[in-house]
C-alpha cells in the first residue's frame, strides 16, 4: 500500500509542477503580471505543497495507526478490565493470526470473533482512509498554490529556503546518529549497572553470562551477578588479540611505508600500493573465514610439531590474520606523513655524507613520528572494534591468560554471542552486551581522539 | 694512519653493509604484504572455483511404470502431476541402475547417492515436459554432497570406513556408474538461483544476493542524497559556527566508530524502539546507511572544495543566487568526486557483515525474498553462516559465495575508478 500511495504522491509532485508553471508563463502572457521569480520556480513551488505536507501527514498515519487499531480491535476486552498490559498485547497477535487465517485458538468465542471482524474490517477502513486523506490534502494544497501565484508571491526565495532547510536537516542525521548511538548503548548500560554493580564489571574476574541465562528461572542473587559479569578477561583478550597484530603490523607497515615512500621507483610504487590496499578492500568476513580455515589449523600443526598444545582457536591465527588486514592502514597513513617530509631534510642529511638508511631512521622518522604513532593508534581502534575474524577464529569461552597459543575471546565476539538470534530484552545478559559496546564506543572514541591531538601538537611544521 | 684509514673503511663497510640489510627489511616488509594479498586469493579461489558445478547422475526412468499412456500427462495440470504419489516409483527408477541388489541396507545407500530431492527432481521433469513424455526418459539427478565431494576430489576416500561419511559401498556403486559413463558434470544453475538449504548439494546463494541487493538498494535510496545535501550544506551553506563545528566533528567520529557499534543501535534504536521488522533488507540498509555517510560526506566536501572558486564568482557575477550558483554549477562539476565516494561506501556497506548479525539477518532462510521487507540474509552473512557449518560441502560454498563478494567488489571499485578517469575535470 505505502509504495502505490508514495508512488501516487510522486506523479501528483511531477504533474504539479507542470501546472505550476504552466499557470505562471499564463499569468505572464494573460494578465501582464509582472512574477518575481522564473516560472518554473512557481512549478517546483506547488510540487512542493503537493509532496511534502502529504509525505509528513503519511508518515504520521503510518506510525500512529498501529496503536489505534490495537486500541479499538480490544476496547471489548480492555471493557471488561481483566486483562493485563501483555495479555492484551499476546491477545492481540493472536487476533491478527487469526484474521490471516492461522488457525490458534481452540474455541472461538464470540468477543474474539467480533474482535477478528473489527480487525478485517478496521484494516480496510484505515486503508482507504489514508488514501483519501493523504491525496485529498495534496489535491486541496495543489488547488490552494497554484491560486496563491500573484505577482507578490517570491516562490524562488520560497523554494530556496525550502532546500536550505533540507540540506540543513540532512546535516544534522550526523548528530541524530550519534545521539542515537550514546542514548541506546547509555540506556541499557545503565540499566545493566543498575544490577550489575560497575566495579565488578570492570574488575571481575570470570565472564560467564550464560550461567546467568540458565538459572534465570529461579532466584537471582546479586552475588551470581556480580561473578558471571566480570570483563576483565574480555578486555584481556581483546588487549592481547591487538597485540599480536599489531606485532605484524607496525613492522611490516611501516618497512612498507619506507620502501614505498624512499625506496621504491615510481613503477613499482604504482603497481604495488594499489594491491596491498586490496587489504583494506577485503569485507573482514573473508580474513574471519581465511583465519578459521586456513591460518588456524596450520598454526595448530606448526605448534604441535613443534611439540606445543595449541588450541584450534588460537588468538594467534585470529591476531596474525587481523594484523595482515591491518598493514595497509599503517603503510599508507605512514606513507603520507613520510613523504610530507621536507626534501631539504634529506638533501640536508645526503650531504652531511649519510647512507640513506641513517638519513631515514635519524631524520625521516623522527620528523614524521607524530604522524606514524597517529596511524599507530588508528590501527589499534581498528583492531578492537574488529568483529567478524575474532569471531569466526577466536575462542567463544572467556578464560583469563596471556598465552597467544590458547583460546581468548574478546569484546566484539562476546556482544555477537549474547546477541546473535533471539534475546529477551530485560535480561542482565542482553544488557550486559551494550555495556561492553559501551566501553568499546568510549575505548575507540578515546584513541581517535588521542591519534588526532598526537598528530596535532607534536607535528613540527617546516618551511 | 694506517690503522685510521682501515677502521674509516671498516665502519664505512658497516655502515653500507647495514643499509643493504636495512633495504632487504623493506623490501621483504613488502613481498610479505604482497604475498598474503595473493596466498588470500589464490586460497579462496581454489577451494571455491569447484561450486561453480555440480555432479549429476544419468538415471533412466521408465514413465510407463507411473501411467499406463504417456501422452496422458499432457492433459495433466501442474496440480494434478504434485497430487500423482512417485516416492516409491522414484525410488525404482534408481533401483534400476543396479537391477542385481536385492538386501534392503544396500538399496537404502544406493539412494543415498542422490540429493534428498530426487522425487522433487523427477516432478520437476515431468511438469516441464509433459507434454512429450516417451515410455523412458533419461533424467539428470543431482548427486548428494558427499558423492559430489568424492567426485571432485575433495574428498579422501583413504580414510577407515567409519570415519568417512560415505561407504565402501557407495564408492563402489559410484566406481561402477563412473565406469559405465553416468555420472557426468553439469554447471551449477541452482547455487546461483536457490535459497539456503540444510543440504550443502541444494544450498544455493540466490537468496542472499537479492537479499544484498534489496540492502544495498535501501542504502543508495537513504545515504546518498543525504550524505550529497549533508555535504552540500557543510561545505558551501553552513556558517562557521559551533553548530557546525560540531556537525563536522560528529561526522568524523562517527567514521571511526566500529562497526558493531551500529548494529547495536539498530538493535535498540530501529528494531526495539521504532519496532521496523527483524532480519529484513529494510533495517539493515538503515544501519549499514548510517555506517556509510559519514564516507560519502566526506567524499563529497573534498570533491565540492575542489571546484575552483571562480566557478561560483562566475556564477554569482551574472547574477545567480548562492542556491543557483551551487545547484547549478559547482554540484554538476563536484557530481563525479561524489559519485566515486558513494560507490566506494556502497562496496563497504556490501562487505559488512557484524551490525546485520545484530539484527537478525542471520536468519536460516530458504526463500528468495521478494521485497525488502522479507527476511533475509545477504552475502557476507551467507559466508559466516555457511562457515559455522559442519560439511565439507560447504567450505567450497563459502568460498565460491566469497568469490562473487569479491567480484562485486571488484566490479564496483572499477566503476568508481572509471567514473573518476571520465569525468574528473583537472583545473
Amino acid at each position: 500500500m505505502g509504495f502505490i500511495l508514495i508512488s501516487l504522491i510522486i506523479l501528483i509532485g511531477i504533474a504539479s509542477y507542470f501546472l505550476g508553471n504552466l499557470r505562471a508563463k499564463n499569468l505572464r502572457t494573460s494578465n501582464q503580471k509582472n512574477l518575481k521569480s522564473l516560472s518554473h520556480y512557481y512549478g517546483y513551488y506547488v510540487a512542493l505543497w503537493a509532496v511534502v505536507p502529504a509525505l509528513l501527514i503519511l508518515l504520521m498515519i503510518t506510525s500512529f495507526k498501529p496503536f489505534f487499531i490495537e486500541q479499538y480491535v480490544l476496547s471489548d476486552f480492555i471493557a471488561l478490565g481483566s486483562y493485563t498490559e501483555t495479555e492484551l498485547s499476546l491477545l492481540f497477535t493472536q487476533i491478527e493470526n487469526t484474521a490471516l487465517g492461522i488457525k490458534l485458538f481452540d474455541e472461538n468465542t464470540i468477543l474474539i470473533n467480533g474482535a477478528v471482524n473489527k480487525l478485517n474490517y478496521i484494516n480496510k477502513t484505515s486503508e482507504n482512509l489514508t488514501y483519501v486523506t493523504v491525496l485529498g490534502l495534496s489535491g486541496l494544497l495543489v488547488l490552494y498554490s497554484l491560486f496563491n501565484i500573484n505577482n507578490k508571491l517570491n516562490s524562488r526565495k520560497i523554494v530556496e529556503k525550502f532546500l536550505l532547510v533540507l540540506y540543513f536537516t540532512c546535516s544534522l542525521v550526523a548528530i541524530m546518529t550519534t545521539v542515537g548511538i550514546i542514548f541506546s548503548l547509555l540506556y541499557e548500560t545503565l540499566r545493566f549497572f543498575s544490577q550489575v554493580p560497575i566495579t565488578d564489571f570492570l574488575f571481575g574476574l570470570n565472564w560467564s553470562p550464560q550461567r546467568v541465562f540458565v538459572r534465570e528461572a529461579g532466584d537471582l542473587d546479586t552475588r551470581d551477578l556480580a561473578n558471571a559479569f566480570g570483563a576483565v578477561p574480555l578486555f584481556a583478550g581483546t588487549f592481547l588479540i591487538a597485540l599480536i597484530a599489531m606485532c605484524v603490523s607496525v613492522p611490516v607497515g611501516l618497512l612498507t611505508a619506507i620502501y614505498m615512500s624512499e625506496y621504491a621507483s615510481p613503477k613499482v610504487r604504482d603497481w604495488a600500493k594499489p594491491i596491498i590496499e586490496i587489504l583494506a578492500g577485503i569485507p573482514t568476513v573473508v580474513y574471519g573465514f581465511f583465519a578459521a580455515l586456513t591460518v588456524a589449523p596450520l598454526v595448530r600443526d606448526i605448534g604441535q610439531g613443534a611439540g606445543l598444545t595449541v588450541s584450534s582457536e588460537s588468538a594467534l591465527a585470529a591476531g596474525f590474520v587481523m594484523g595482515i588486514m591491518i598493514i595497509p592502514f599503517i603503510s599508507s597513513l605512514s606513507d603520507d606523513v613520510i613523504k610530507s617530509v621536507p626534501q631539504s631534510l634529506r638533501e640536508g642529511s645526503y650531504a652531511m655524507g649519510a647512507t640513506k638508511r641513517e638519513t631515514i631512521v635519524k631524520v625521516l622518522l623522527p620528523a614524521a613520528l607524530p604522524g606514524i604513532v597517529g596511524s599507530f593508534l588508528l590501527a589499534v581502534s581498528r583492531a578492537i572494534g574488529e568483529t567478524m575474524i575474532v569471531v569466526m577464529a577466536a575462542g567463544l569461552n572467556a578464560k583469563l591468560t596471556a598465552n597467544p597459543l590458547d583460546a581468548a575471546t574478546t569484546i566484539t565476539t562476546q556482544i555477537v554471542v549474547i546477541l546473535i538470534g533471539d534475546q529477551e530484552f530485560d535480561s542482565p545478559k542482553t544488557q550486559s552486551a551494550f555495556a561492553l559496546g559501551l566501553t568499546l564506543f568510549v575505548v575507540t572514541l578515546a584513541l581517535n581522539f588521542i591519534a588526532l591531538q598526537v598528530v596535532k601538537k607534536y607535528t613540527e611544521r617546516y618551511d | 694512519m694506517t690503522d685510521r684509514i682501515e677502521q674509516r673503511i671498516n665502519s664505512l663497510n658497516k655502515r653500507l653493509n647495514s643499509e643493504k640489510r636495512f633495504r632487504i627489511y623493506c623490501i621483504g616488509a613488502m613481498s610479505f604484504a604482497l604475498a598474503w594479498v595473493l596466498i588470500l586469493f589464490l586460497n579462496i579461489f581454489s577451494s571455491g572455483y569447484s561450486a561453480f558445478y555440480r555432479t549429476v547422475i544419468q538415471v533412466d526412468v521408465p514413465f510407463l511404470n507411473l501411467i499406463e499412456d504417456t501422452t496422458q500427462f499432457s492433459e495433466m495440470s501442474s496440480e494434478d502431476i504434485n497430487n500423482l504419489s512417485m516416492y516409491s516409483f522414484s525410488k525404482k527408477a534408481i533401483y534400476g541402475l543396479f537391477p542385481d541388489i536385492e538386501e534392503k541396507k544396500d538399496k537404502k545407500m544406493l539412494i543415498r547417492l542422490f540429493s534428498i530431492e530426487f522425487e522433487q527432481e523427477i516432478r520437476e521433469f515431468l511438469k516441464s515436459n509433459k507434454s512429450n513424455i516417451n515410455e523412458t526418459e533419461t533424467i539428470y539427478l543431482t548427486a548428494s554432497d558427499d558423492v559430489d565431494q568424492v567426485n571432485k576430489g575433495n574428498y579422501p576416500r583413504d580414510l577407515d570406513e567409519d570415519k568417512r561419511r560415505i561407504k565402501d559401498i557407495q564408492l563402489l556403486f559410484f566406481d561402477d556408474l563412473v565406469d559405465r559413463g553416468l555420472v557426468s558434470y553439469e554447471f551449477n544453475l541452482p547455487f546461483l538461483m536457490r535459497g539456503d538449504s540444510r543440504e550443502p548439494e541444494l544450498a544455493g546463494v540466490g537468496g542472499s544476493i537479492v537479499g544484498s541487493l534489496f540492502t544495498i538498494l535501501v542504502v543508495l535510496i537513504l545515504s546518498f542524497p543525504i550524505g550529497i545535501f549533508a555535504a552540500i550544506y557543510l561545505e558551501e551553506f553552513a556558517p562557521k559556527n559551533r553548530v557546525t563545528d560540531f556537525i563536522e566533528i560528529n561526522i568524523n567520529n562517527l567514521a571511526a566508530v566500529p562497526s558493531i557499534v551500529f548494529g547495536l543501535l539498530g538493535l535498540g534504536i530501529i528494531l526495539n524502539t521504532f519496532g521496523l521488522p527483524r532480519s529484513t533488507p529494510l533495517v539493515g540498509g538503515i544501519v549499514l546507511s548510517l555506517m556509510t555517510l559519514p564516507t560519502i560526506i566526506i567524499a563529497t566536501r573534498a570533491s565540492l572544495r575542489a571546484v575552483p572558486p571562480s566557478i561560483r564568482e562566475g556564477a554569482l557575477a551574472v547574477g545567480a543566487t548562492k542556491m543557483q550558483a551551487v545547484m547549478h554549477h559547482v554540484v554538476p562539476v563536484a557530481m563525479p568526486g561524489a559519485l566515486t565516494g558513494t560507490i566506494i561506501g556502497l562496496a563497504q556497506a556490501l562487505g559488512e557483515t557484524a551490525p546485520l548479525l545484530l539484527i537478525g539477518m542471520v536468519a536460516f532462510v530458504v526463500d528468495v525474498p521478494q521485497t525488502p521487507l522479507d527476511a533475509s540474509a545477504s552475502l557476507p552473512v551467507q559466508v559466516y553462516l555457511w562457515s559455522e557449518s559442519a560439511e565439507r560441502g560447504y567450505v567450497e560454498k563459502t568460498s565460491a559465495t566469497i568469490m562473487m563478494l569479491l567480484g562485486f567488489l571488484i566490479l564496483m571499485n572499477l566503476a568508481a575508478v572509471l567514473i573518476r578517469r571520465k569525468f574528473e575535470t583537472k583545473w
